[in-house]
């Protein structure tokens, strides 16, 4: 049921107007950060109000709406952005990644590969790459003008000089297309390859921050490193408990009081889509739905 | 090819005309003019308030003179310094040029260990070998006394003669073409000073810095410049090879700071 009481995805029109000359800004000049006037929403900043904002802005009424916090569709943040849209733009919502047209994120990208025409929304806490290194703000801006990314590999060297490698394993530094240095927002390292040649459309909105930016489909994306410690996209090593998969990225969790452990997909569509094919992990059992089918 | 190579050798380092800038109605520096040639270290002193730091800063484009004229000598032929671009003045700042503050806080990253600190300007003109940067930088902490083993303490945890060795070290690392001090021993303990100045000496020589200092210290100019130029009231008073303006000042107020009379 569509509450009466809003605009359609609740933004007024102008609002979305305003936000959708940013994306295409932001689309035409990828990895730049594109500031844009955020509204105050009715969430608080930490549950990802700029994605929402972006999500409103290209939702239609015919789009199909998938939420994940990451990895997961059922955890309280995804659930509550999911209800805010079914609510405020009636769209269909969906759990399976291949069936959604727009897809709001939280530090993941979904296992199963993106195809043309979805939309891949990111939530965004610190959209700046050079901040750690570089609080001024005036100085970042002017780094990104003049391509000035040595700070960059500074960060890297200190994560090697200190951990014997480079130890940042969320919002690994990017460069796109050759040119703009990026901040991926907090997605695990192992995702980083997914961004690039995407066949999706991908937006990463920040809230508080005010800002936009945007990987057009195919856009090529490269992780920083250095030339004796490449970058590498790393998981747990083994396979998941339940579906058997050894290539998705894993969450160990503890599942008694002896402290016993499994490490499941943290993709829980890309899971259960699995198990339901007749997949079986080490722990898992062979899915109902899977058995019916 | 010859004839031009040969005019270049011919050529100054720095070239600098007439260069003034005024902060309101007060007098920054003016009309300062000279020449700096390469391998060569020129002085600059005078009384607090005289405009070193006005010239330095205008010298090395962290500040926009009023009017003047500075040509730097780049490998590619010379160059109006005030008319570049800020993407070429920066890229002339992190490559050809260097500077080192009096403070070391404001040219150091406080939050960087001394390899971060020293291989930044490697990083910055492209090094993307971890195991050379840091090669590069330890070689350099052991150029500058800073033993090799505190390459990954940060400098908040050095002394303060420590912090300006790293600060050296961190410029030269990219063997730049100019330098640029101000009163790099400037608040430090004597003996702190004579070791660093020690230091500077060598490290001048060795490499044949091209250098532009600026000192209320006359002791250091002694030791380290090749010129001098004596600065009252924003303006050159006296220039000359060092020994002979500091043995022979012709000018009043020269002879005021070499007598010591003059608490500068
Ligand atoms: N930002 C500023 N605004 C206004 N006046 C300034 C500013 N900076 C310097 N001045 C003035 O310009 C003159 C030259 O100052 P400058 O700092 O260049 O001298 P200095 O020789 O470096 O002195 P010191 O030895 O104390 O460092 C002084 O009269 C000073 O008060
Ligand atoms: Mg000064
Ligand atoms: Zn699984």
């Amino acid at each position: 049921m569509t509450d009466q009481a809003y605009n359609f995805a609740y933004l007024d029109e102008q609002t979305k107007r305003m936000i959708r000359r940013a994306l295409l800004k932001a689309v035409a000049i990828p990895g730049y950060q594109v500031p844009f006037a955020s509204r105050e929403m009715p969430m608080p900043y930490g549950w990802g109000t700029g994605g929402v904002q972006v999500t409103a802005a290209c939702l239609t009424p015919d789009d199909v709406l998938k939420v994940i916090d990451q990895g997961a569709d059922d955890t309280t943040n995804a659930v509550s952005i999911r209800k805010f849209f079914q609510r405020t733009a009636g769209v269909e919502v969906t759990q399976s990644t291949a069936l959604a047209s727009v897809i709001q994120t939280r530090h993941r990208i979904p296992e199963t590969a993106l195809s043309a025409g979805q939309i891949l929304v990111y939530q965004v806490p610190i959209p700046e790459p050079l901040r750690f290194l570089e609080p001024r703000e005036t100085e970042t801006r002017k780094m990104h003008e003049l391509e000035e990314y040595g700070l960059m590999h500074v960060k890297l060297y200190e994560d090697i000089a200190r951990h014997g490698q480079i130890a940042t394993s969320y919002a690994y530094p990017v460069k796109v297309e050759g040119r703009y240095v990026m901040d991926p927002s907090p997605i695990p390292k192992f995702d980083n390859p997914k961004l690039s040649g995407s066949a999706a459309l991908q937006l990463f909105g920040a809230g508080r921050e005010q800002r936009i930016y945007a990987l057009p489909p195919f856009t090529d994306v490269v992780s920083l490193d250095f030339d004796d410690h490449p970058f590498t996209p790393t998981k747990a090593n083994h396979d998941c408990d339940l579906c058997g998969a050894s290539a998705s990225y894993l969450d160990e969790v503890i599942i008694d009081d002896q402290g016993s452990r499994m490490f499941v997909c943290s993709d829980t569509d890309f899971c259960e889509t699995r198990r339901e094919m007749g997949h079986v992990g080490r722990l898992g059992t062979p899915s109902n739905k899977g058995a019916q089918a | 090819m010859t004839l031009i190579s040969t005019i270049a050798a011919d050529r100054p380092l720095l070239h600098v005309d007439n260069l003034t800038k005024s902060y309101g109605g007060r007098v920054g520096c003016a009309d300062v003019g000279f020449d700096l040639w390469p391998g060569e270290v020129l002085g600059i002193v005078g009384e607090s308030g005289s405009g070193k730091s006005t010239l330095l800063s205008c010298l090395a484009g962290h500040m926009a003179p009023d009017q003047g004229t500075v040509v730097f000598e780049t490998a590619s032929g010379p160059r109006d310094v005030l008319s570049l671009s800020e993407p070429e003045r920066r890229r002339l700042a992190r490559t050809d040029w260097a500077y080192v503050h009096q403070n070391p806080r404001d040219g150091l990253r406080m939050g960087v260990s001394a390899g971060g600190n020293v291989g930044e300007r490697l990083m910055a003109v492209g090094a993307r070998h971890y195991g050379q940067i840091r090669e590069k930088a330890s070689d350099w902490l052991g150029r500058v006394e800073i033993d090799t083993g505190r390459i990954d303490d940060r400098p908040s945890a050095f002394s303060g003669g420590m912090q300006q060795r790293l600060q050296i070290a961190r410029n030269l690392v990219t063997g730049p073409r100019l330098v640029f001090m101000d009163e790099p021993t400037g608040g430090l303990d004597v003996s702190v000073q004579a070791r660093l100045l020690d230091l500077l000496r060598g490290l001048v020589r060795q490499m044949g810095l091209s250098v532009i200092i600026v000192t209320h210290d006359l002791a250091v100019v002694r030791l380290l410049a090749d010129r001098l130029m004596v600065m009252k009231s924003g303006r050159v008073v006296e220039q000359g090879l060092t020994d002979q303006v500091l043995d022979d000042p012709q000018h009043a107020y020269t002879q005021l700071l070499v007598s010591s009379v003059l608490q500068v």
